[in-house]
């Protein structure tokens, strides 16, 4: 007899163990299938946690969540072939408690996630993918997967499954990926002795830096790089627009060998010893390119979604906020006694609309389009940035007032004065 | 050990004062294996190993024989005399044809309680390991399986087994302080074979197993022999040639078997590439494969992890080609060239070639 | 039939790093994984169950957390889990381990009379495939280490007939039940779980026992006590100190190359030269 099931949800990364937790706690019957050994054994992230969606999940998740270290500092480096310039924001404030960003090593933290997930009485089958849903009509009564006796039932399904998600896409209710929609990121971890970490990058206990890097360090391709520490390693990583690799005609490891042989990021690493490689997308199409989010009997949360704040690097905290509202509507309803028809799920949309999900989401809505359409920002920039930077802090004799005068010029050369000032209006327009 | 603790707090100078009852064991013993009328060589490896921890020691270094009544067992105390044993506990009987558990854990135990020695080595092969574990539960003594190092620690008569642990990153000493005899085994090539002196000679004592037929639960049925012709012996070739995952592609391993073939060489390989299914699983080199000492080691597009290191680490020239000069290997090859292996091998052949040729000519 | 398999969880070595100052091992995010030549014996007693029908238990000895080693067995197909835990176990060698392990198998045997005990043929973090032939002594069982096949039981007789693999070849042995035998690797492949054993096993209340409840009576023969072996020092293999010499020269020509290498080769090793004229 195939098994029946309240929910399934698709996934166990944060907007899969979200949701599962909600609908768990609420008494729900749960399963959640997820294709890695364990979860977290498959997902990449820098990786950042903020604080604010994971609180009002877990309240007291700082009790025991796996997480590295608090975040007292944040840098902003531009980088040339050979320098950088940088502005480092370090804030005792950011030393109070409760703290509001960690880093943390996403296998940890899934896997204690889960375990919360897992006590709040929710069903987990990992090493089994669901291949595809199962459709009465139009309406979605559950999924099947890759193991013999596979198909599984439920009144409702819930697609926490990630960007790029098969599913909803096999289903029709995805359209296909776009390269210049996502971003291909590659990591890797490495693993350095805690007194190396404090002593690099001056920090004390718990106490974390974040590195965020623009610059020649993506060849021009539209992208950024970074550099977490953890509590016994470092984590670099760099991610640019799958159409640009396609067009660069670079492999994402050829990017990121040589962004760390660079002159500044070299000493950041060395004596480390290299233990994860990853690679992983990251949805950046923004709200434009966003799917249809519920249908008859199933919801999109997370990066299927196409959730991610690619300025900000959010993505783990709209995935967990998506699978948050996506529980609540389904606990809602099963509370009025109503069906999981598509007509009753709008309330799931409802409910991002009134949230920070969908106003972040709408806000940046233009962003990639203006990063898309104008290079400029990844190649030139940092470029007249840093000789800037190089001009003023060489001391030869040129007073500071002539020195000005060539950046102003230096930058003219590069782009127009109206380029320049188009671009601060573009960036301003997108953001607003 | 089932699971290696991190170091415990050093002994120290703590003197350890034995008790009489393990004081009365003495000397060493080091198990003679054979099959098909044959002694394994680790055996004799481990004769001369025995040696230098008997000297050390000021104690004797006997062999144990244990086989069928014949000749051939007879002659086995001799080839252990030639390599260092001062004397040779002998036990012949029909029971001992071939190897079975119940009647070698008999006969071991049997000879350990009554000649009481305090350190006892043993091959880690199939047998080997089958009949150590067996002694040692039997005895209720401390085992250390596949150690790479063996001392004394004279004053305690403690034997210092190291070993490698945590996937072969660490090595650790294990001892066996409070009970005797302090068992090991070795894995065969780990130690260096003794010269064979064949002037030496020795004791022989000999014992009786005391068991029946009937009393031996297990039955040899048959003995299906490997088929020889093909098999790889890694382990006693003189000149190795190994490919590692920077030969890229299956086929590229030609260019390994070419070099072989000039040098009459064995084909090695490292794990991925076993795994890849590239060569077999018989040549593998390194910690879950076959330890080797040829003359001539040839590493071809192989990193040099520790684990293959392990294996390889004490041939007496080794040669590495790899295209990255940071490559780990070249901290422990003595001859390196940097760069594609697949441009550098033909040469390499070549040049071999050549100059196997005119060596040849010259006489 | 009853048939207990041993496993144990084991860290995934591959990914163990080790603290290059303090020599210590970095524990952090390693992965802990079935012992993988546990898992050939265990396939080995479900194809037995399949054949002739049987009763699979696995147990294991280990922290709470090797709980999840048993439920992956479950979702292969075994039927029963015991997990024996207790603190007093910490520190345990191999002796040790075997003697908690037999006395946990003596208490399932209560339950239903085994016939067949199997483990691997050693795990890859202690790597020493004692604690098989060390229950085996103790439960004066029959022991049979590095089968590669089972070939035939006959429940009636209470015999088995194994393929056993042995220096040189392949001994045909023939022995009575109970018997312990340890399974090479290599001998079959894990099957792929069915969706309701994934079901079961997620489901399965896995029995845990503490020292007591595994029938052992004296502290003493457990854990560190029970130890006759000893850690006394953990190191890091010393480097060799000196590298290798490159070899270069200015055309960096292949040829020029291998020559060179060569010349330097026989120049400091002229005995090398003949014995590869000799075996080529
Ligand atoms: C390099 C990088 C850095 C990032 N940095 C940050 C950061 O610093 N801060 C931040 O907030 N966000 C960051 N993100 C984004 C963040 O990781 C994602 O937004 C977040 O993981 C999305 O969660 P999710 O649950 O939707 O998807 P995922 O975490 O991808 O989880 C999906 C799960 O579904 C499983 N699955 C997929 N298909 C199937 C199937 N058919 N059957 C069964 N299971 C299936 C997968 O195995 C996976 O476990 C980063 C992303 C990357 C790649
Ligand atoms: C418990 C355990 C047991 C293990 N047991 C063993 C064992 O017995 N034996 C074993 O070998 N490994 C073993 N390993 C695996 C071991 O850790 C390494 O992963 C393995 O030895 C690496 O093999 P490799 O050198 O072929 O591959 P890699 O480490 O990938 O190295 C390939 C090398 O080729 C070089 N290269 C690439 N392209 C070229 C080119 N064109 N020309 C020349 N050079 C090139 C690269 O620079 C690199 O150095 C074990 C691991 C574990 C955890
Ligand atoms: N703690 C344990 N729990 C269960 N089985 C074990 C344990 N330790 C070892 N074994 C079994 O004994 C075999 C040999 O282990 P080892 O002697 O550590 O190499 C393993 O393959 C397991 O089947």
């Amino acid at each position: 007899m195939a098994e029946k099931f309240d929910v399934i949800v698709v996934g166990a990364g944060p907007s899969g163990n979200a949701a599962a937790l909600r609908l768990a706690e609420s008494g729900l019957s749960v399963l959640q299938i997820e294709r890695g050994e364990s979860p977290g054994s498959k997902n990449v992230q820098g990786a950042i946690l903020y604080s604010d969606a994971l609180e009002k999940l877990i309240p007291d998740f700082r009790d025991d969540a796996p997480l590295e270290r608090h975040i007292i500092e944040q840098r902003m480096w531009v980088l040339d072939d050979d320098s950088f310039v940088g502005t480092h924001y370090r804030s005792d404030s950011f030393n109070k408690e409760p703290y509001n960003r960690y880093t943390m090593i996403r296998s940890q933290f899934d896997k204690w996630f889960s375990e919360r997930v897992q006590k709040a009485g929710a069903l987990l089958i990992c090493e089994t993918t669901v291949s595809h849903l199962l459709l009465d009509g139009q309406r979605v009564i559950g999924v099947m997967t890759d193991r013999q006796g596979g198909e599984i039932y439920a009144d409702a399904v819930i697609l926490a499954d990630g960007v790029n998600s098969l599913l909803a896409k096999k289903a029709g209710f995805h359209p296909e990926l776009k390269p210049k929609n996502v971003a291909l990121a590659v990591k890797e971890i490495h693993f350095m002795p805690q007194e190396v970490i404090e002593q690099r990058f001056g920090v004390k206990g718990d106490e974390g830096v974040v590195i965020e890097m623009v610059g020649k360090i993506t060849k021009g391709m539209m992208g950024t790089g970074f550099l977490y520490t953890n509590r016994e390693s470092v984590t670099i990583g760099v991610g640019c627009m799958l159409s640009d690799f396609k067009n660069q005609k670079v492999t994402p490891y050829e990017l990121l060998e040589q962004m760390k042989q660079h002159p500044s990021i070299q000493p950041m690493l060395a004596g480390g010893e290299m233990k994860e490689y990853t690679a992983h997308l990251i949805p950046e199409g923004g709200f434009n390119a966003m799917p249809d989010l519920y249908g008859d009997g199933w919801m999109i949360v997370g990066d299927a979604g196409m959730f991610v704040n690619a300025v900000h690097r959010e993505g783990s905290n709209l995935a967990m906020t998506t699978g948050m509202h996506a529980a609540d509507t389904l606990i809602e309803l099963k509370a009025e006694g109503k069906e999981f028809s598509k007509a009753n799920l709008k309330r799931y949309k409802a409910r991002l609309d009134e949230s920070f999900v969908m106003k972040d989401m709408k806000k940046y809505k233009n962003m990639p389009e203006v990063f898309h359409t104008n290079p400029q920002f990844f190649n030139d920039y940092p470029d007249l940035i840093s000789q800037a930077a190089r001009t003023m802090l060489t001391v030869d004799g040129v007073d500071k007032k002539t020195k000005e005068r060539e950046i102003r010029k230096s930058f003219r050369q590069r782009r127009s004065l109206f380029g320049l000032m188009g671009d601060a209006f573009k960036l301003w327009r997108a953001l607003e | 050990m089932s699971e290696v603790p991190a170091a415990k707090k050093p002994l120290g100078k703590k003197r350890i004062e034995l008790d009489d009852r393990l004081k009365a064991y003495k000397g060493i013993w080091v198990f003679i294996e054979h099959e098909r009328g044959k002694i394994h060589p680790v055996s004799l490896e481990l004769l001369g190993e025995g040696r230098k921890l008997a000297d050390n020691l000021g104690v004797e270094l006997a062999g144990v024989v244990m086989g069928v009544p014949n000749e051939t067992t007879r002659s086995f105390c001799n080839e252990a005399f030639f390599h260092g044993a001062d004397l040779c506990y002998l036990m012949e009987d029909e029971l001992l044809t071939d190897y079975r558990n119940e009647p070698f854990t008999k006969g071991l135990t049997d000879l350990v309680n009554k000649y009481q020695p305090e350190i006892m080595l043993l091959g880690a092969t199939t047998l080997g390991r089958d009949l150590a574990g067996s002694v040692a539960t039997t005895l209720k003594t401390g085992l250390t399986a596949d150690c790479t190092e063996l001392n004394v620690d004279v004053e305690a008569r403690s034997l210092l087994a190291t070993r490698p642990t945590f996937g072969g990153s660490l090595l650790c000493t294990i001892q066996t302080l409070n009970y005797r005899p302090q068992m090991a085994t070795v894995r065969p090539r780990v130690m260096p074979m003794p010269e064979k002196d064949t002037s030496r000679t020795g004791r022989i004592i000999e014992d009786k197993l005391g068991m029946f037929e009937k009393d031996i639960i297990t039955k040899v049925l048959e003995f299906i022999p490997d088929a020889m012709q093909d098999k790889p012996q890694l382990p006693f070739a003189d000149i190795i040639v190994s490919g590692g995952r920077g030969m890229k592609k299956p086929e590229n391993f030609k260019l390994i078997w070419d070099l072989a073939e000039v040098l009459g060489a064995e084909v090695g390989a490292t794990r991925p590439v076993v795994q890849a299914g590239w060569v077999d699983l018989e040549r593998q080199v390194g910690q879950s494969g076959k330890t080797v000492r040829p003359k001539l080691y040839i590493a071809v597009g192989i990193s040099g992890a520790i684990q293959h290191r392990v294996g390889m680490d004490a041939s007496d020239v080794i040669i590495a080609i790899n295209s990255d000069a940071n490559a780990p290997i070249f901290d422990f090859a003595h001859y390196g060239i940097v760069g594609n292996a697949m441009t550098i091998l033909p040469a390499l052949t070549e040049a071999f070639k050549a100059h196997l040729a005119t060596a040849r000519k010259a006489g | 039939m009853h048939i207990v398999v041993c496993i144990k969880q084991v860290p995934d070595s591959a990914q163990i790093r080790v603290h290059p100052v303090t020599n210590t091992i970095m524990r952090q995010g390693v992965p802990a994984i079935v012992n993988p030549y546990d898992l050939f014996a265990l396939e080995e007693a479900l194809r037995l169950k399949d054949e002739y029908g049987a009763r699979v238990t696995v147990l294991t000895m280990g922290p709470p957390m090797a709980e999840a080693a048993l439920r992956k067995a479950i979702s292969y197909g075994a039927d029963d889990a015991v997990l024996v835990t207790d603190r007093a176990f910490a520190g345990s060698d191999t002796l040790a381990t075997s003697c908690a392990l037999a006395s946990a198998i003596t208490q399932i045997h209560k339950d239903m009379p085994i016939d067949l005990v199997f483990t691997g043929k050693q795990t890859i973090d202690g790597d020493t495939a004692q604690v098989g032939p060390g229950i085996a002594k103790r439960l004066n069982m029959q022991l049979l280490t590095y089968v590669t096949k089972v070939r035939s039981v006959d429940l009636e007789k209470h015999e088995v007939v194994v393929e056993r693999r042995s220096e040189g070849g392949v001994q045909l042995l023939n022995t009575s039940t109970p018997s312990l035998i340890t399974v090479l690797e290599g001998t079959n492949e894990m099957r792929f779980a069915t969706m309701a054993n994934m079901f079961r096993a997620s489901r399965y209340p896995v029995k845990v026992w503490n020292r007591e409840q595994a029938g052992i009576e004296d502290v003493a023969t457990v854990g560190l006590k029970g130890s006759p072996t000893v850690v006394s020092k953990v190191f890091a293999p010393t480097p060799r100190a000196v590298k290798a010499e490159i070899i270069q020269c200015e055309s960096n020509d292949p040829k020029d190359l291998s020559v060179t290498l060569l010349a330097k080769v026989f120049a400091k090793y002229p005995k090398l030269e003949k014995e590869i004229a000799k075996s080529a």
